[in-house]
């Protein structure tokens, strides 16, 4: 047997994945265009507006979106272009891994106000 | 017709074939993915760097100033604006606006123009420009 060695459960799950991240990332920037010009100029502005509640909230969503989009996207380019298996599984390990880091890292940030 | 077979092209070489407008849209979709996925360290640092205090957020004003930070956050910015807008475009093809070749066509033509339209205005700004 030639079985391609890819991961399970792949396919249109992460198709609608890809989508539903997308469109709240989307709404999160259009939410975000709103928001900053209204914000106080300044560090003082800039921290009173990322540390409101309705903010943080969805600055977390939008942390917890995008590292989740950019794993199903990036995982869809290594399967694309990296043919050795060993090779392709180590990118996608080092990919996941140092997603679930800055999707911490950024949490952390916007946590802590 | 076995000469012909063998003299047929096995390759996709990007560089010789004529790709349409769409097809190049779609690759610079796919370019702008990996080149913001790459930079999320710098990008989490910044956001970092402008919120951990007000001495921070003066250490950022210095990083920005940068003329090599600056160029890098230029390319974000266009990243960031040919996959926002593109997306958007993928979105709106998947439930079935615009599918026709004409208006596809029109949109990616659209979604190039646009994104490079909003980097300038916004890349001046970011320039010091105005
Ligand atoms: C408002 C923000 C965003 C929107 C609307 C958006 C939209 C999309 C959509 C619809 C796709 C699927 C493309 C397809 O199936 O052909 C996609 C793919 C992708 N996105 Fe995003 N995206 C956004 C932000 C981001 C960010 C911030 C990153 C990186 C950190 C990213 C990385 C990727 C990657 C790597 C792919 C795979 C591209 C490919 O397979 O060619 N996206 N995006």
């Amino acid at each position: 047997m030639n079985r391609i060695v890819v991961g399970a459960h792949y396919g249109l799950k992460d198709w609608l994945v890809q989508r539903v991240t997308a469109v709240v990332m989307a709404l999160y920037t259009l939410l975000m265009i709103v928001a900053v010009p209204t914000a106080a100029g300044g560090y003082d502005g800039w921290r009173a507006l990322m540390s409101h509640g309705l903010i943080r909230f969805a600055s977390f969503v939008f942390i917890v979106c995008l590292c989740y989009h950019a794993w199903v996207g990036v995982r869809d380019i290594w399967m694309d272009y990296v043919k050795p298996t060993a090779v392709r599984l180590i990118l996608h390990a080092l990919t996941l891994l140092a997603l679930v880091g800055y999707a911490g890292w950024a949490t952390q940030i916007i946590w802590r106000l | 017709m076995t000469e012909i077979i063998k003299r047929r092209p096995k390759y996709l070489n990007l560089v010789e074939i004529k790709l349409p407008l769409a097809g190049f849209a779609s690759i610079l979709h796919r370019v702008s993915g990996i080149g913001l996925f790459l930079m999320l360290p710098l990008l989490i640092w910044l956001l970092q760097l402008s919120l951990a205090s007000a001495e921070s957020f003066e250490t950022l004003s210095a990083v920005v100033a940068h003329p090599l930070v600056k160029l890098i956050l230029l390319g974000l910015l266009w990243a960031f604006l040919h996959h926002f807008c593109m997306g958007i475009r993928i979105l709106l093809i998947d439930v079935q606006i615009g599918v026709e070749k004409e208006q596809a066509r029109a949109s990616a033509k659209a979604v190039l123009a646009v994104s490079l339209a909003l980097t300038a205005v916004l890349g001046l700004k970011l320039l010091g420009a105005y």
